[in-house]
């Protein structure tokens, strides 16, 4: 049972470095639920980022399903379940509500299995059923983020390194760093990697305004390509690649705030 | 000639650095700047090191009851089909 490693080649934990706590715990929930799916065997290691333009062959794993293989579906669902989760969860605040979202996400990818031609990854075309999915229930969910507001990147003016930190134009070294960073070097790997900084990186991605918070997690949580999330968002790739730095810059200073924290 | 690039101006670039979408008159700035400039290097680092972070976020898993509901609805597609 190696899938839970191998669903994104990136996130593989290196060899040798301490499974996190939390992760330990939901192997082992997952390991009961692949017993039940029957699964014999470990997904293909995928590449990176399968971008649409590269993406792997997915016909025959097409074909299985269309059979009727509950081994391909629960192949399916290992790989992308979680994902849709973490992405529902950014369209309804709720997470029981998210759970059904994408419960519903997958009734209705079967419903579509037939009349999806592959002319996008599987990836693409069930987030985009979850978008969908998502837009039914949010009315029923006060919280949640206007769709509309999701691709905005205007009404965000903050920099993505403080002015302040900078000289002023006529100093001596215009420009130039007056508190320069730190270097990150001397952050010993057991704080580095602990969970207490994943949690400082999930509280700044939860605090960022919707659209930015869409793109990071995308891009960097879950590995889509830059041309994934345009297809999957429908935004240029100019606009998507300004939501990332603003996304990027802020989770970065979040982290520098943590780090120098507990140098002190 | 180019002026050359201040840390004010690197810090914007980082991502169409990063991404590999900055023009090559830029990146060439972009990198002579960074040779020189060990704060600059530092930042870059904090960034590449910002993305592998976010990147272990761990993986939300899957209810046994949501499982168990997606195997009956994929038995009962199955009979429809």
């Amino acid at each position: 049972m190696r899938w839970v490693e191998t669903r994104h080649g990136r996130r593989q934990r290196e060899p040798g470095r301490p499974a996190l706590r939390f992760t330990r715990r939901l192997r082992a929930r997952r390991r009961g639920v692949s017993l039940r799916f029957e699964m014999r065997s470990t997904p293909q290691e995928k590449s990176a980022d399968p971008g649409d333009r590269e993406r792997p062959d997915e016909s025959q794993l097409l074909a299985e399903l269309r059979a009727g293989s509950e081994e391909a579906f629960a192949k399916l669902v290992v790989t992308y379940h979680s994902m849709l989760l973490r992405l529902a969860r950014m369209y309804v605040s709720d997470r029981a509500i998210a759970e059904e979202v994408v419960q519903e996400t997958w009734l209705g990818f079967l419903e579509s299995l037939e009349r999806f031609e592959g002319r996008s990854s599987i990836k693409t075309w069930i987030y985009r059923i979850l978008i969908n999915t998502a837009k039914k229930r949010r009315s029923k969910d006060r919280r949640s983020i206007p769709f509309s507001s999701l691709a905005d990147t205007s009404g965000d003016r903050a920099e993505t390194v403080d002015p302040d930190r900078f000289h002023g134009p006529n100093d001596r070294y215009p420009h130039t760093w007056r508190y320069p960073p730190s270097d990150w070097d001397t952050v010993p790997e057991h704080r580095l990697l602990s969970n207490e900084t994943l949690a400082i990186v999930d509280r700044a991605i939860d605090d960022l305004p919707p659209a930015q918070r869409e793109v990071i997690t995308m891009r960097d949580v879950e590995g889509f390509t830059s041309e994934e999330v345009r297809n999957a968002l429908g935004i240029t790739d100019s606009n998507q690649r300004v939501l990332l730095h603003r996304a990027r810059s802020k989770i970065r200073r979040a982290l520098e705030m943590y780090f120098e924290e507990e140098r002190v | 000639m180019n002026d050359a690039m201040t840390c004010r101006d690197l810090v914007e670039l980082v991502t169409d650095y990063l991404e590999e979408t900055i023009g090559a008159t830029d990146r060439a700035r972009f990198e002579q700047h960074l040779q020189g400039c060990e704060q600059c290097s530092i930042y870059l680092s904090q960034m590449r090191l910002t993305i592998r972070l976010t990147g272990r976020l761990t993986e939300e898993t899957i209810s046994e009851e949501a499982a168990d509901e997606l195997l009956h609805a994929f038995r009962s597609w199955k009979q429809r089909a």
